[in-house]
């Protein structure tokens, strides 16, 4: 989808406002937050694609002005009630109650250790994205490919700034789950991966390009087709 | 509640409506948010991306391992695991300066840097370092790479976690790992600093 998510271009956003070092959370509940994500993987809510692909789906006002961990909420929200794991009434007469009584405790529970186990598990292993395929590898290192000029609905990693722009292939990656499949509950459809490297004149014309700079995009294969030494798209 | 410019007073309640929920569904406990959050909050930071890059310095063979198969070279240091299953090390050199950069969301390498600063994952960063990158390393974080040196920005489209390997600072010759690895700052690993100068 072309959302403003998509930030790759977009001018006059301001300055960046970098710190030296940051702790990794700023209230609270952003720690809640974060772990709330471990439970919905765990959950089968989603998956990492169809996660971001939540994000997507915000009030594109909220998504600019909002701080980063209210994305994540947004997502498990989207999911959750969605897919039936959540009912909206609830959740909304759940929330004016603690807006109402914010020191009133959670639900009284017990420890699970087979949850801590899941954290740890899942921080030191990871989820790896690599999928075998038996699909050609259609590119090689060097090889000059374009960028398809298309506006997909749903969620994709074709990012709109690099749509129609011509690169240099100077890496394949192996195969990969595809998040135009995944990011759209349709599979995973394992694809190939090639990093692909672009001129900083190609993207945004000579004259407004930093000097001696280049991009590079991971772009699956369906995203980019043969240019021809001409410059030409091969058949 | 209306979605638009919640307060934080109603983003906490929201979240707290929502965890009260995912705890009666089994899917989380106050345990589990102290145990994830003591991890990235105490173990799990650029201090270990800092120890790679030092034995990379100093030991000729773990470098063309790290850079050939990062993942892999960093089991060998114990470093691993969550956003850094596919890793690629990217090494500055006098030609060629690498920086990182997620534009669709906010893709950065964990097991060596923790999670991302807000900085990093802000509409403004995202937006501005593959449109003007020279610029933005020389206004916003004070960085200025020669024009004869070329700025290769590393967009994190896919699953694949890049970081810089950035250059040694001269007058380090016969430094130990240790000292080495004080010099590595989280910025130099992502692009926008160089290794702090020996002093």
């Amino acid at each position: 989808m072309n959302g403003v998510f998509d930030l790759g271009g977009t001018d006059g956003l301001g300055r960046i406002g970098p710190t030296p070092a940051e702790p990794p959370f700023h209230h609270d509940w952003e720690k809640a937050a974060f772990t709330m994500q471990l439970g919905c993987f765990r959950g089968g809510w989603f998956s990492i694609d169809s996660f971001r692909h939540g994000i997507e789906l915000m009030d594109p006002v909220v998504y600019l002005s909002s701080p980063y961990y209210e994305h994540w909420l947004h997502s498990f929200e989207h999911h959750g009630i969605t897919k039936g794991h959540l009912d909206r009434a609830e959740l909304d007469r759940r929330t004016q109650y603690y807006l109402d009584n914010p020191d009133a405790p959670l639900p009284a529970h017990e420890p699970d250790p087979e949850l801590l186990e899941f954290v740890s598990a899942v921080v030191s292993a990871g989820a790896p994205a690599d999928r075998p395929t038996d699909k050609p590898i259609r590119f090689q290192v060097g090889d000059l490919v374009r960028v398809r000029s298309v506006a997909p609905f749903g969620h994709t990693r074709m990012a709109r700034y690099v749509r129609g722009k011509v690169a240099t292939v100077v890496a394949h990656r192996g195969s990969f789950v595809f998040p135009d499949a995944s990011g759209n509950e349709r599979g995973e459809d394992p694809q190939h991966l090639y990093t692909i490297q672009f001129d900083a004149a190609e993207l945004w014309g000579e004259e407004h390009a930093d000097v001696n700079t280049s991009t590079t995009f991971d772009a699956w294969d369906p995203y980019i087709e043969p240019v021809s030494e001409h410059g030409g798209v091969t058949a | 509640m209306n979605d638009v410019n919640r307060t934080q007073q109603e983003i906490a309640a929201r979240v707290k409506a929502l965890e009260s929920m995912m705890i009666e569904q089994g899917l989380v406990t106050t345990e589990m948010v102290d145990h994830y959050v003591e991890i990235y909050e105490n173990q799990v930071g650029p201090q270990l991306g800092a120890i790679a890059v030092a034995r990379a310095w100093t030991d000729p063979g773990f470098k063309a391992r790290l850079l050939e198969n990062a993942t892999e070279a960093c089991k060998e240091l114990g470093i691993g695991g969550m956003q850094g299953e596919h890793m690629v090390v990217l090494e500055d050199t006098d030609d060629v300066h690498h920086a990182i950069v997620c534009t669709l969301c906010s893709c950065y390498p964990w097991p060596v840097l923790g999670t991302p600063p807000n900085w990093y994952k802000e509409p403004q960063y995202r937006s501005r370092m593959v449109r003007e990158p020279r610029k933005v390393l020389a206004e916003e974080f004070g960085f200025s790479i020669p024009d004869t040196t070329e700025i290769r920005v590393w967009d994190s489209s896919s699953e694949i976690r890049y970081w810089v390997l950035p250059q040694r600072p001269p007058g380090t010759e016969g430094w130990t790992e240790e000292q080495l690895a004080d010099l590595v700052t989280r910025d130099s690993m992502i692009g926008v600093g160089p290794a702090r100068a020996a002093s």
